[in-house]
């Protein structure tokens, strides 16, 4: 890639007032290090990826109000995780967050486990119990 | 206190801290350097590990193994320290800068305040600089951003200790016992020559076969599992290439910027030559990558057009073949 090639679009690093360092070769053919605000071949990728993440988001809160699943999946989607994810930072184990996503399993959760959940993701036992959808 | 620091922003985390912490001991060794010591230059394509609701490709080595096979080259320790509480984490942490000794640390990117909202995602394996403490907030200098910032002790503390793969643990680390010099001709020559017994490996998921493999599936993928996630699929190989981190065209830029260098230490100007020509690669990396977002943007549902992108990707894995070849030889 030529220095006059770094593309410079606009993307979410620029608009956080942050660039990124690229590697080019300059007029002489020498390497040097060229700053970049973005490219939007990546920008297209990047979005891509979030949409995905939205549209899990959307499917898990139909499936909260029709009772396929616990307000546990609906944090666990906003907060980009997977059971596995979930799993470490609440310190249980993959099996019992797997169960606790189903509503069934959620009502009969005891204080303590719920308040594990309810510290992970930064909210008190009354919105993990009615997120706000 | 704050420690005098020089930051100094690189492409890669990894090398950028390597490269910061050895510049702050006196050692001047440049980002590419360090990539290139450390054999950083990779490819592999793990289809049964999924990472984000797809295949896990990589351009780049295990999380730490470049600063390890940096120091081990070069002759130097680094030190580590790994926590269970986090109390002891930041007590551990206070100490060293009271010594005056900036320390490497390892973080989670989620809850990492200072990064675009679209770019925290649960990745454990990002590395920055803590070089000094006021008022209760931490100086940091994170070689991804152009200029230092700070974090207070809890934000700190929520990224050293950050959960799932590759949970940090509070991971803090420096270089240790460094030599008077460094030998460096030998370092590179050793860097070198893993680089191009990786890419050549006969195994099908590791090197150019990874890609070829991967083109394989390409033209697969569109029958077998749908387009909306064959696009999902070559946005991902799409992020791990060009992503913040790699330099562009998947760290295929960093490794020319290398391999000049190199051809300067070792007076041996066919490295000057096989510079260009991993620079005209990862110019090929990048043409791929504004093919596959046209395919996804455009919603393209002819298979014929991934067809010609993985003739594309198979016309790469031949051309880094051939230079992996040539480069083994020059050095020989």
């Amino acid at each position: 890639m030529k220095k006059e090639e770094v593309p410079q679009d606009e993307s979410y690093l620029s608009k956080a007032n942050v660039s990124e360092i690229n590697y080019a070769v300059d007029k002489d053919g020498n390497y040097t290090k060229v700053s970049s605000s973005g490219w939007k071949t990546k920008t297209i990728a990047l979005d891509e990826s979030l949409q995905v993440l939205e549209e899990r988001l959307q499917e898990t809160r139909k499936k909260i109000k029709t009772g396929d699943l616990s307000p546990i999946a609906y944090f666990m989607e906003l907060h980009k995780m997977d059971i596995p994810i979930l799993a470490s930072y609440a310190g249980l184990c993959k099996w019992r967050v797997k169960r606790h996503l189903k509503p069934k399993h959620f009502k009969k959760l005891s204080n303590k486990t719920l308040r594990k959940y309810a510290k992970v993701f930064e909210v008190d036992l009354t919105e993990l119990k009615n997120p706000n959808l | 206190m704050k420690i005098d620091f020089e930051h100094q922003q690189s492409a890669h985390c990894e090398n950028g801290v390597v490269s910061n912490l050895l510049r702050h001991q006196g050692f001047s060794l440049s980002e590419p350097m360090v990539f290139g010591i450390g054999s950083g230059l990779f490819f592999t394509y793990l289809p049964f590990i999924k990472v984000n609701f797809a295949p896990a490709f990589s351009f780049r080595p295990m999380p730490g193994s470049i600063f390890k096979k940096v120091s081990k080259r070069l002759g130097f320790k680094i030190k580590h320290h790994k926590f269970s509480s986090e109390e002891k984490a930041q007590k551990v942490l206070d100490t060293e800068i009271a010594k005056n000794n900036p320390v490497g640390l390892q973080v989670g990117v989620y809850n990492l305040t200072y990064f675009p909202e679209e770019y925290r995602f649960h990745f454990n394996a990002h590395n920055l600089v803590v070089f000094g403490k006021e008022n209760e907030n931490y100086s940091i200098s994170d070689p991804v951003m152009p200029t230092v910032t700070t974090l207070s002790e809890r934000e700190l503390e929520k990224v050293r200790f950050a959960k799932g793969a590759f949970a940090p643990k509070g991971h803090i680390y420096y270089p240790t016992d460094l030599p008077q010099n460094f030998p460096l001709e030998k370092a590179i020559k050793k860097g070198i020559r893993q680089t191009c017994n990786q890419m050549l490996a006969p195994v099908p998921l590791i090197g150019y076969k990874a890609m070829r493999k991967v083109a394989k599936n390409i033209r697969k993928w569109p029958k077998k599992i749908g387009l909306k996630k064959t696009n999902h699929y070559l946005g991902q190989l799409v992020r791990m290439q060009e992503e913040i981190g790699t330099g562009g065209g998947g760290f295929r830029f960093i490794y020319g910027a290398f391999l000049q260098e190199a051809a300067e230490v070792l007076k041996n100007p066919k490295l000057h030559e096989l510079s260009k020509e991993i620079t005209e690669i990862g110019d090929l990396w990048r043409d791929f990558a504004v093919d596959a977002s046209r395919l996804y943007k455009n919603r393209s549902n002819q298979t014929d057009a991934y067809n010609k992108l993985a003739d594309k990707l198979d016309g790469i894995a031949q051309r880094e073949k051939e230079f992996y070849m040539k480069l083994k030889k020059a050095i020989d």
